[in-house]
């Protein structure tokens, strides 16, 4: 642990939980008030509002069919909200969601290769990041190959690609086996450890580990 | 640290990546054109095959033929991204939307548009078309099957969200298609007569260069209206 | 914010509209019924017939106005479009899908009476004349709208994208109709220019009646076809149960 604290040059007598309002560089990464979506003319969830900074885990929970994938989507901006503001930091954001984004005719390596061209290319490399999602074994075979665990890891294995510091993840943990999780779970601390954070939607079940988190609840249709 | 692409590499990436994909699925990619070939050699078996009455037809049926084998291809433009969220991806990026359309149209254009270029003499020959007027029908090509991409482009963007967004996909594009094919069937008829065809070619030329500087932002916004 | 985006997101609320197109309605029909009573009666009874086609050529009251129409609305509905897109409001994308159907039907009528007239003038009912050409690309273009629109589940996104579909048909329009035009003077000897001719007061009197009756058909139609798409989309909002509430005591 405190390896990474030395090596990514923090202060260890400073050091304040990451989650703690006094952290270094503390900033707003994104923020939204009275947010909904209305499809056929009625909200999809009653309208949300708050905002994650740096070092928070959120979670968005809730039942089937009560926006949380919807929700996401609006915070990654594919969606415009109906109603409300939504305001973005500029520490860029990643956005792991239901659809994985890769391509069945591509091999695990290409896959994670075009995605390093066309995002930006970090200091990892791709034989590193392939290893550190677990994927070394069948990083050349197509991802139609893939089990659908394996294929998540394969989308996941974005999030190593930019640093990008809001990382938007739509039931991260479905899919994956006991190892995945642990290998999510890792290297989500280290990203909230080195001042990032997290919005990530779950219906409950699976839940990370060992981290503290603020959990939103949503619940369907108008504002009682 | 890593650094953001800039949109020309981001462009390039998907354009070296789209090749790659239709590389892998070159059956499908054929598909099209033996299309094109199909439908092109039942005329002769539905008209008779008088070579006069073949060569005097000859323009508009080929024509007529890379409309429908670029439609067929076009359904196949944005669905694999839209349906794996790759394009979700695409719009999020931060890279222009419209930059991102442009390279998908380009190789869409690559793999469908120009292999009719390259087939069109082959198909010439079958029609009877005089030789003289086969550099007119190779340079109206050139110069139109860019546009069907672009223009079609459009509406691939605005079908994709669709289940079945193919059949009505045809029926968005044809009528935009009219002007080309008159334009371009016109100009090779004019060469066959022995005409001038210059003014026609120019106006082709124009069209292409209005409908690449129009028609990426409209697909753009399509697209992403079609991600809601 | 200034007075023209104050007045758009005034006509912009739907119980506003509602009310308003409700109390003009009755005065747009009168209207239109005046001048349809009005325009037929100069048309079909007052005016000479003409000196070449004879009778026939009094089916021109309804298809000059109706082909007029055609291509009016069309463009009306890329302007409502364009004011959808940009600015998100809901009454221009609803008025915009309502004119559809409304553009179509006028643009059928042009085809079915140009098709008629031509009988008499061409011996034949179907010519490839540039102007009944453009108007069947037209006819397509409107059916593009209309089928995208359906194709979508949800209102606003089919409003959205027939928008910007219709807006991409608009830039097409002229091209379509020059090269049309083009194409027509090459491959047949042009038939039939009474359009470049004087045409004597008697006759256009009617014919200039008649284009305004039909758009004020059209505005009344327009309103109608609004007015049930808004109840429809907002059947669970209030002011829809307040109306259909007041309506039924």
């Amino acid at each position: 642990m405190d390896q990474f604290r030395l090596h990514h040059g923090m202060d260890l007598l400073q050091a304040k939980p990451y989650h703690s309002p006094e952290f270094i560089n503390f900033k707003c990464m994104i923020s939204v008030s009275d947010l909904t979506l209305e499809r056929y003319f009625e909200p999809v969830f009653q309208p949300v509002s708050f905002s994650i900074s740096t070092g928070d885990l959120v979670l968005l929970t809730g039942d089937n069919g009560c926006g949380k994938t919807t929700l996401i989507r609006i915070l990654a901006g594919v969606l415009a909200p109906s109603e409300g503001r939504i305001e973005w930091g500029d520490d860029g954001m990643i956005y792991v969601g239901h659809m994985l984004a890769v391509k069945d005719d591509l091999t695990v390596t290409e896959n994670i290769n075009f995605m390093r061209q066309f995002l930006g290319h970090s200091e990892t490399s791709t034989a590193e990041i392939v290893e550190r999602v677990g994927l070394r074994r069948v990083c050349e075979q197509t991802a139609r190959t893939l089990s659908a665990g394996q294929r998540k890891r394969c989308a996941l294995a974005r999030l190593l690609l930019t640093d990008a510091k809001l990382w938007l993840l739509d039931e991260p943990y479905s899919n994956l086996d006991k190892h995945g999780m642990i290998m999510l779970d890792g290297i989500l601390e280290r990203h909230l450890r080195d001042g990032g954070a997290c919005a990530m939607a779950t219906h409950g079940s699976l839940r990370p580990e060992g981290f503290e988190y603020r959990e939103i609840g949503m619940v369907s249709g108008a504002a009682s | 640290m890593s650094h953001r692409t800039g949109a020309s590499k981001a462009f390039l990436a998907l354009v070296r990546r789209d090749l790659l994909l239709a590389f892998r699925r070159r059956s499908e990619m054929m598909q099209p054109l033996l299309f094109l070939l199909v439908v092109v050699s039942l005329f002769p078996l539905g008209v008779g095959p008088s070579p006069d009455l073949l060569g005097s037809i000859a323009p508009g049926v080929i024509w007529i033929a890379a409309l429908l084998a670029t439609v067929l291809s076009l359904d196949t433009l944005f669905r694999s991204d839209f349906e794996d969220g790759t394009l979700e991806q695409f719009a999020i990026s931060g890279h222009p939307v419209t930059v991102i359309a442009l390279a998908k149209i380009m190789v869409h254009w690559l793999v469908a548009g120009l292999p009719i270029v390259l087939l069109s003499p082959l198909l010439a020959l079958w029609m009877n078309l005089p030789m003289d007027a086969l550099d007119v029908l190779v340079i109206t090509l050139l110069l139109g099957t860019p546009v069907l991409s672009l223009v079609g482009s459009i509406g691939g963007a605005l079908t994709v969200s669709l289940k079945r967004g193919g059949q009505l996909l045809s029926l968005l594009v044809f009528p935009l298609y009219v002007p080309l094919l008159i334009i371009a069937a016109n100009a090779v008829s004019a060469a066959v007569a022995g005409l001038p065809y210059s003014g026609q070619l120019g106006l082709m030329g124009a069209g292409l260069i209005a409908a690449l500087t129009l028609a990426p932002f409209a697909t753009a916004a399509a697209l992403k209206l079609s991600l809601e | 914010m200034n007075r023209f985006m104050l007045f758009i997101h005034k006509t912009g609320s739907p119980p506003w509209f509602y009310n308003f197109s409700g109390k003009l309605l009755p005065w747009t029909w009168g209207v239109f019924l005046v001048l349809l009573v009005a325009g037929l009666y100069l048309g079909l009874v007052k005016a000479p017939p003409d000196y070449l086609q004879g009778e026939s050529a009094r089916i021109m009251y309804i298809h000059v106005p109706s082909a007029y129409m055609s291509m009016m609305i069309y463009a009306l509905m890329a302007v409502m479009g364009v004011i959808g897109l940009v600015w998100h409001v809901r009454m221009a994308e609803i008025m915009m899908i309502s004119s559809a159907p409304i553009g179509a039907i006028f643009t059928a009528i042009a085809l079915a009476t140009g098709s008629l007239w031509g009988r008499p003038t061409w011996g034949t009912y179907w010519v490839w004349d540039a102007r009944l050409t453009s108007e069947l690309v037209l006819l397509f273009l409107y059916l593009g709208v209309i089928g995208l629109y359906a194709a979508y589940d949800e209102p606003r996104k089919a409003a959205r994208a027939a928008a910007l579909l219709a807006l991409v048909g608009v830039v097409n329009l002229p091209i379509i109709h020059y090269s049309v035009t083009w194409w027509n003077t090459l491959h047949q000897p042009p038939s039939l220019t009474s359009e470049g001719s004087a045409i004597h007061p008697s006759m256009l009197v009617p014919l200039l009646i008649m284009v305004v009756a039909w758009k004020f058909f059209y505005i009344s139609n327009l309103l109608v076809r609004t007015r049930l798409r808004l109840i429809e989309q907002d059947q669970r909002k209030r002011w829809v149960h307040h109306i259909l509430s007041g309506a039924d005591r």
